[in-house]
């Protein structure tokens, strides 16, 4: 019942953005903006044969390992700085003085480090989401209500058991949300990184199709971006969902 | 092992800063006996069951427990976890063992039973009821089967009826296991009914001004016994005057502790 009723509002939110652009085609003709219908022809066009599967692929695969490999790096770091305050008052000033200065700057000074390849790409979104993680997950710890770790204390469990039972738990709502909110970042950068210097992902393919002057295929890279960021957005979100149940009982109170 | 040994306190104090908070409290707990400790507000009852249990290290005295004695504690705020079902909760201690995943989900569910709380395994700490909360947190602290049971004003926060069927409820625990148990209460029948030994702490440094033996200590219908109501105007004053003592002009608090 619910499940259908939330498609049903996002197959009705999905004409009215379909409605907008028609009007919007026709308004700017499709040397600007192609019309909607024709883009999705020449889309399920290109999604019968292999190259733009390939593209998707490559970006796919880089978002992906970017935001699992900043998930296992900021997770247990933002832990241990929460937890260890000692240690996080000399390390934090430098997270601060850093966190502001958008990572995207530094695209060249990373391909010329890591290369033209995965690598540089992956480091960098992975740096841009890591951040936003690393931030939230210490604050989550610092702000811990100390009536956990006192009730912990009087079962006394081994700090290993600490981590398990009440850190990594009580943390993992606000990292999770974090994850999600930056995975929308994490495709602006992936696109950014695509765009130059490479020959493969859906951002080279808008750049170049853009420089061609083929608004069709552009607007197919468009159009496959938007969907990549989207299930990006939804498997953080279902996993949020699945691991974090009862944070949401106690929000429904 | 000699679990029949008692539990020995001997001139035991506390001081956080210059402030201090408990001194020369000593008194002995025979094994399976119940003490109920009453005093004001801030006056160091939560302090000194730390110190039992081993939390809070004293600065004087001597705390004796019985050889290999297993101690639980329940805080104040029952202290479960919200990201844990209730049948985790419960297994928790288990967990923390090492005992195995269906040993310690049998024992749970045992646990459960027991306490009346059968259906609720799968639930989340949130889902409960005040009542509900309080009874897996006193399932979580039995279910390492504890010589000694350590609780914080456990039914400070349940409306009265509630709060009646728990310390019966405890009461039932207590005759099937008899175990020890200390508890911290504000509430002067509450410590009548639940403590064959009654204890009242009052004075800034706090002491003990009061400690009675009940004579009629587990019998359900003591609750409207004479010994009972003499017993509890008894613990009563002794509370009023503890209450007194404590204000601010008190010549005892001359340590500066205007904490
Ligand atoms: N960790 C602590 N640091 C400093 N003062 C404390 C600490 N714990 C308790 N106190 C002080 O000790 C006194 C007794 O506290 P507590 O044992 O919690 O009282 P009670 O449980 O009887 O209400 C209070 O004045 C409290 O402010
Ligand atoms: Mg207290």
């Amino acid at each position: 019942m619910r499940v259908l009723d939330i498609l049903f509002r996002y197959v009705v939110a999905f004409l009215a953005l379909l409605a907008l652009w028609q009007i919007g085609a026709w308004a700017l003709g499709p040397y600007i903006l192609p019309a909607p219908l024709d883009v999705l022809a020449a889309w399920v066009d290109a999604l019968r044969g292999n190259d733009l599967w390939g593209h998707i692929r490559s970006s796919a695969f880089r978002v992906a390992t970017a935001m699992i490999l900043a998930w296992v790096t900021a997770f247990p770091l933002g832990i241990f700085l929460g937890y260890k305050r000692r240690i996080d008052r000399f390390i934090s000033p430098m997270v601060f003085l850093t966190y502001p200065l958008p990572k995207i700057v530094l695209l060249p000074v990373f391909l010329t480090l890591f290369g033209l390849g995965d690598l540089s790409k992956i480091l960098l979104i992975a740096l841009t989401t890591g951040y936003q993680i690393l931030v939230v997950t210490r604050d989550g710890i610092r702000h811990l209500d100390g009536r956990y770790l006192e009730s912990f204390r009087t079962l006394g469990g081994s700090p290993a058991q600490l981590i398990r039972h009440v850190l990594v738990p009580a943390a993992l709502p606000d990292a999770m949300t974090s994850l999600k909110v930056a995975s929308g970042t994490a495709v602006a950068v992936l696109f950014m990184a695509e765009s130059f210097a490479t020959q493969s992902g859906l951002g080279f393919i808008i750049m170049d199709a853009w420089g061609r002057g083929d608004q069709l295929e552009m607007f197919c890279g468009i159009l496959s971006m938007s969907l990549l960021g989207l299930m990006v957005y939804e498997t953080c979100h279902i996993t949020e969902k699945l691991l974090c149940r009862w944070k949401k009982l106690e929000t429904k109170r | 092992m000699d679990l029949t040994a008692p539990l020995r306190i001997s001139g035991l104090g506390k001081s956080f800063g210059k402030a201090c908070v408990l001194r020369d409290i000593s008194f002995e707990l025979p094994a399976g006996a119940s003490l109920s400790i009453i005093g004001p507000s801030g006056c160091g009852k939560s302090t000194l069951l730390s110190m039992v249990a081993g939390l809070t290290k004293a600065d004087e005295g001597h705390i004796l427990l019985p050889e290999n004695c297993r101690s639980a504690f329940i805080l104040q705020d029952y202290g479960l976890f919200p990201w844990k079902t209730v049948r985790d909760n419960l297994a928790l201690p288990l967990q923390l063992q090492g005992i195995g995943r269906k040993e310690r989900f049998e024992a749970a569910q045992a646990m459960l039973e027991e306490l009346g709380l059968g259906g609720l395994a799968q639930r989340y700490p949130v889902q409960l009821s005040g009542g509900q909360r309080q009874r897996v947190a006193i399932g979580r602290a039995l279910i390492s089967r504890p010589d000694l049971l350590l609780m914080d004003e456990p039914f400070a926060a349940l409306d009265a009826i509630t709060r009646e069927h728990l310390q019966n409820q405890l009461l039932d625990v207590w005759k099937r296991r008899r175990m020890s148990f200390m508890l911290v209460t504000h509430n002067v029948a509450e410590a009548v009914f639940l403590g064959r030994y009654i204890m009242v702490l009052g004075g800034r440094p706090a002491r003990s001004v009061l400690w009675v033996e009940n004579p009629c200590f587990g019998d359900a219908s003591s609750r409207n016994s004479d010994v009972y109501f003499s017993l509890i105007r008894q613990v009563h004053e002794a509370l009023e005057a503890a209450q007194k003592n404590n204000g601010p002009d008190d010549t005892d608090s001359a340590e500066g502790g205007l904490a």
